[in-house]
């Protein structure tokens, strides 16, 4: 693909509210987990909760988009000055030159299951306050922040489990390519819901601790939520050094189970060859890759294989699920952010919680921090369905 | 953006496939509206096929028939659905709502917007990327743009599925798809032997193509994926001529038709 320019990027998580606390956060090896006390859910887990969420209050003219997941994009959206950034873009562009794609895996759904509890005994009829499109709908996120900046072009929720928001930076590419915008907003937003907590909880998914992944005694996941955005437009002919650039992205399948991974990592690998092919690059040019890293041992172990068979063990690699939880469809994005923030500020962080790293997936795993220019990143994302995107990145000089 | 457009599939309310909407829209039989009628798609192993929803059979047997002549194993695809499996996500969100609060690990699995994305792949073993959209209404729009776009820049044919289906009772009343329905098209980036049409996309704001027929309009806003019949309504004629297709107001999708 042609190298397109990130000039602008946040994000919010259990972390804190935009970049300068995800960067102390990073340089600290610090998590932003605690203990499950998520509404009235009672189990035996970790969380990665962004505070505030409801305190925040979306414009009375867009009332109808008010649930935890549209507030939540909302708090992400003005962090940082991502909105005025935004808007200048769209001063710039157009209202319709500017494309909105944001991945998502569950969108509203919490105001769906809160409004079950509030039936009808009678009629078993959903509360009349409750608004289907704007909230439970899975393209509601999109279509709120499109009406919050006024734009009148393209959008779409790209929603494939977790590898969403990572497949948005793809698509938001290829409508560039094709000239049918020249700016796209793109991100992944998720919240924090029943249906994932106690979903994942059946699978026997989540852990009872902070999640720690590629560690030996791994055994689960922590469920994070997040919001994170980045725009991106042609790159001029100059650009400043510390310019961030999207330079490949490369999607695949699994073709083998809906809630496990390929155990061979093939749709893995299938996607990293071809976000490295996508970008021109050899893996010899890869200086650090943000692994899925789920915490898992199924996920680690599988994409540890599909690392290791393409990379060999000396490229520095982390997985930073153990500082932010695993924030699903808004997951992509939230580590194509970190992997901006290695950039611009020369540093590969490491994997927080991770005690002993996993001797049978021989990788060169960040526990610490290593200092020092990154002129190139890899990330990966991967999603239930066998859903895979690898995103490249890298400095503009 | 141009394609072409190779393979059709189609399941609605009283239309079985393809050449059925096709006798319909050109006139050569009438439209009797009646029950989606859904199969277990073959190419599932068995638990898979037993346990498909009407989701997953509605998307699985459009993209097959648009596929019948093609190998599906190579294809990319681009799905796209206005909803995920409302009949899984009303058995969740009760379950959610009451003491024990259990969810099956299966129901949490196809609670996935992908599910029927998930299930291709482990049915026709294609590792080609897969998208997966939802612009709500605007879902058929948004996943032929998504298409076309893949198209351009990959200089590969791609199979588009917009699909969707009903919710039962409480959430039917809030969002009221009366039933299951489907439309794939397989679409290449060259005209080749199997090529029915040529197709070009671009955004406008003319006006949304209305059917002729209270009961086909009525299909056509009733299902999302049913807002592309204008366009199989210009295939089934053979007709050359264009058609303003449901986007994201006030921008339309102006979609061009020239029959091969």
């Amino acid at each position: 693909m042609t190298p397109l320019l990130v000039p602008h990027f946040t994000a919010t998580t259990c972390l804190g509210r935009g970049l300068a606390p995800h960067r102390l956060a990073l340089e600290r090896v610090t998590s932003g987990l605690r203990h499950c006390n998520f509404e009235t859910v009672r189990l035996d887990t970790w969380i990665g909760e962004v505070m505030g969420v409801d305190d925040i209050r979306l414009p009375a003219a867009l009332a109808r988009y008010d649930c935890r997941n549209n507030r939540l994009a909302l708090l992400g959206l003005e962090a940082d000055g991502f909105g005025d950034v935004v808007r200048a873009a769209i001063d710039r562009h157009g209202r319709r030159r500017v494309g909105v794609i944001l991945g998502t895996s569950t969108a509203g759904i919490l105001q769906t299951e809160l409004a079950y509890r509030r039936r009808d005994p009678q009629t078993g009829a959903l509360p009349a306050d409750f608004i289907y499109a704007t909230t439970h709908n899975t393209y509601s996120v999109a279509g709120f922040v499109r009406d919050y900046f006024g734009l009148e072009g393209p959008a779409l929720v790209v929603s494939t489990a977790c590898s969403s928001s990572a497949k948005v930076f793809a698509a938001a590419a290829r409508m560039i390519a094709c000239g049918l915008i020249d700016a796209a907003l793109v991100g992944g937003v998720d919240s924090l819901c029943l249906t994932t907590l106690y979903g994942f909880s059946s699978l026997e998914l989540t852990s009872s601790r902070p999640c720690r992944p590629y560690d030996a005694e791994r055994n689960g996941i922590s469920v994070g939520e997040g919001a994170a955005f980045a725009l991106l437009e042609r790159a001029p002919a100059s650009l400043d050094a510390n310019a961030v650039l999207l330079l490949g992205a490369g999607e695949s399948s699994d073709a083998y189970h809906m809630s496990s991974p390929h155990p061979e990592g093939l749709g893995a690998r299938l996607a990293m060859e071809r976000a490295l092919a996508d970008a021109g690059l050899q893996t010899t040019n890869i200086d650090y890759i943000n692994l899925h890293g789920t915490a898992t041992p199924s996920n680690d172990a599988a994409e540890g294989k599909a690392v290791t068979a393409l990379f060999g063990d000396h490229v520095p690699c982390s997985s930073t699920k153990g500082a932010t939880g695993h924030t699903l469809g808004a997951a992509g994005a939230v580590e194509a952010v970190i992997c901006a923030l290695a950039l611009r500020h020369g540093f590969m962080p490491g994997g927080a919680n991770t005690e002993h790293i996993d001797p049978a997936i021989p990788l060169d795993y960040l526990t610490a921090n290593r200092v020092g220019r990154v002129e190139r990143v890899l990330t990966n994302s991967f999603g239930f369905g066998g859903s895979n995107c690898s995103l490249v990145f890298g400095r503009a000089a | 953006m141009i394609a072409w457009i190779d393979g059709v599939g189609v399941l609605a309310p009283g239309i079985t496939g393809w050449p059925a909407a096709a006798d319909v829209l050109a006139g050569r039989a009438d439209y009797q509206a009646a029950p989606t009628v859904l199969a277990p798609p073959a190419v599932l192993p068995p638990a898979e096929r037993r346990r498909a929803s009407r989701l997953v059979k509605a998307a699985l047997g459009v993209g097959l028939e648009a596929v019948a002549h093609a190998d599906a194993s190579t294809l990319a695809t681009v799905f796209t659905s206005s909803s995920g499996d409302g009949h899984n996500c009303h058995a969740i969100c009760e379950s959610l709502a009451s003491e024990d609060r259990a969810v099956s690990p299966t129901r949490f699995h196809n609670s996935v917007h992908n599910a029927a994305a998930g299930y291709w792949g482990i049915a026709t073993g294609a590792m080609a990327p897969s998208q997966v959209l939802c612009a709500y209404d605007a879902s058929f729009a948004a996943g032929l743009l998504e298409a076309l776009a893949q198209v351009t820049t990959s200089a590969a044919p791609i199979l588009l599925v917009s699909y969707d289906a009903e919710y039962p009772e409480p959430i039917h009343a809030k969002r009221p798809v009366p039933d299951a329905g489907g439309v794939a098209l397989l679409l290449s980036p060259h005209k080749g032997p199997r090529s029915l049409a040529a197709l070009k996309v671009s955004l406008g704001d003319t006006p949304n193509t209305r059917m002729n027929g209270a009961a086909l309009e009525q299909l056509r806003t009733d299902i999302p994926a049913m807002r592309a019949l204008p366009l199989l309504d210009l295939l089934a004629r053979q007709q050359t001529g264009s058609v303003s297709l449901e986007y994201l107001a006030p921008l339309q999708l102006m979609v061009e038709v020239a029959p091969c």
